[in-house]
């Protein structure tokens, strides 16, 4: 295959994920409203559109007509950044996640992910541990001590759960023997779930998951009791959108890597019971891809307004004290299992 | 138009640039800014080379761990006095400015009298190989298995010393 082929397909892949997640992302914002009006006995959003499923878009129109205030004593050029590179970090983590097995259109053969490269897990790491930057620059160039305080809080806060979000990791390459996320997902198959396998790791894997997206019970670099806004005080109009789009953005992403590393990915068990094969076979698998997604995306939400905020010291002692060692645990688990059973 | 050499003088001038930048700036965040810059720009010099688990471990290691240690105590320091952190002394001004032109002076002799990239990689093919994680992974644990268990043992000592000293500091 020729270098321009190469190119043409990986932009209309790039095209199509990047459209497909903002349309989640902006769709999340509105089930968040519904799901927490629903929890707490309210209607929420229903004047825009049927059922209100065009407030997104009313949402994203309002806030580009915004003034765009930028502070006085902000450093203006690391204050627009901020937001961007928020934007940038969450969608080009998605760019090693398999949607599907490979398939076959119109005699011509494709897989379902952007870049199939064969340090997937590694490039998901190295994406996410630059997260960190988006807050801690958005925090620092606002020149408020709300916003400051939130940008080092979420840094040491991203910093302690990567080390048992790793730790975890280490277990699924144990079972997978590779660091591509489409042998990971493969090795899953018969229900060899590593959430079934390994639960510990799972666990902690969502807990770390829960606390680099910032979600409740971890958002406290924008806790507004305390914090006002957190790191996104002094944002707003199209920029603070930035950062909200991220956080729904970074949401739909770390779903779909719990889907792809525990969960078995885009495998289907009704596939390989009925024998179902050709296109048929990869649509269904592609859809159980993003049932498992939807299904943790609500499970966020879910949380979020079930539980209440850790204090700071509690988050930390969390991290520290009982995920890490856990992570721990759950490396030597995996390696008896392969000792004892030979997988 | 050769995709490799236009993606290679992107990141080479990119990474040339930022690492004045860094040296340049009087804001230490600004400059710590710059240098994930150039962190980010050698990673991907390195995927050129073929060598994906070094770029990957520069942006996780480099650029996503100790870059952001750095930036939490510059955020932390009082930035008020920071344009006095630049020595005045004129000798030690000088001797920087040697010390500059001398490690250049040394490295454009390796790069030009050297060659050092035909001789530490004289096969193409061997060398492609060379970066993948599971030819580092097998190195790591079958020759140079000592030397990677010495430096894991240095690394738990400093991390049980900090430990400690902190603990002291704070009773």
């Amino acid at each position: 295959m020729d270098i321009w082929s190469i190119v043409i397909e990986t932009s209309i892949k790039i095209f199509v994920v990047v459209n497909v997640l903002l349309l989640t992302v902006s769709y999340s914002v509105y089930f968040e409203r519904k799901i927490s009006a629903w929890a707490q006995n309210r209607i929420g959003p229903n004047r825009v559109g049927w059922l209100g499923l065009l407030q997104p878009f009313a949402d994203v129109f309002k806030l580009l007509l915004k003034e765009d205030i930028v502070p006085d004593k902000s450093n203006k050029a690391i204050h627009a950044l901020a937001p961007f590179l928020a934007l940038f970090v969450a969608f080009s983590t998605y760019a090693v996640i398999p949607i599907g097995p490979e398939m076959t259109l119109f005699g011509y053969t494709f897989s379902l992910v952007v870049a199939d490269v064969g340090i997937g897990i590694l490039y998901v790491l190295a994406m996410t541990s630059l997260g960190v930057y988006a807050i801690t620059f958005a925090g620092w160039s606002s020149g408020s001590k709300y916003s400051l305080l939130g940008g080092i809080r979420s840094a040491a806060q991203m910093i302690s759960y990567e080390v048992s979000m790793g730790f975890s990791i280490a277990g699924v390459i144990m079972f997978s023997e590779s660091l591509n996320m489409n042998v990971i997902v493969q090795s899953q198959a018969g229900w060899m779930w590593n959430a079934i396998l390994q639960p510990i790791g799972f666990i902690t894997f969502v807990v770390a998951a829960f606390a680099e997206t910032n979600r409740m019970p971890f958002d406290l670099p924008e806790a507004e009791p305390e914090l006002v806004g957190g790191y996104h005080t002094e944002y707003s109009s199209m920029k603070f959108a930035g950062f909200f789009l991220a956080e729904y953005a970074n949401m739909a992403i770390a779903s779909a890597l719990i889907v792809t590393l525990y969960l078995g990915g885009w495998q289907n068990p009704l596939v390989d019971i009925f024998g179902i094969t050709g296109i048929t076979a990869t649509l269904m698998q592609i859809g159980a891809f993003l049932v498992k997604v939807l299904a943790l995306l609500f499970f966020f939400i879910w949380v979020r307004w079930s539980l209440p905020r850790f204090r700071y010291d509690q988050l930390m002692d969390l991290g520290w004290k009982v995920m890490f060692p856990l992570s721990l645990i759950n490396i030597v688990w995996v390696a008896a299992l392969i000792m004892i059973f030979n997988l | 138009m050769n995709l490799e050499i236009l993606l290679f003088s992107v990141f080479a001038l990119v990474s040339a640039v930022s690492a004045v930048m860094t040296i340049t700036r009087k804001t230490p965040v600004i400059s710590a800014i710059f240098l994930i810059l150039n962190f980010f720009s050698l990673a991907g010099l390195y995927l050129l080379l073929n060598a994906q688990f070094i770029a990957v471990v520069q942006v996780i290691v480099y650029a996503g761990a100790i870059m952001v240690l750095f930036l939490f105590v510059i955020m932390l320091l009082n930035s008020a006095a920071e344009s006095k952190i630049f020595s005045d002394n004129r000798v030690i001004q000088y001797f920087a400015v040697f010390i500059a032109v001398f490690v250049f002076a040394q490295l454009a002799y390796l790069i030009f009298f050297q060659h050092p990239g035909e001789v530490i990689n004289p096969q193409l093919a061997e060398s492609i190989k060379a970066g993948t994680i599971e030819n580092i992974g097998r190195q790591l644990y079958t020759e140079y298995l000592i030397p990677f268990e010495i430096a894991g043992f240095l690394l738990l000592a400093a991390t049980i010393g900090a430990m400690v000293i902190a603990k002291k500091k704070f009773e």
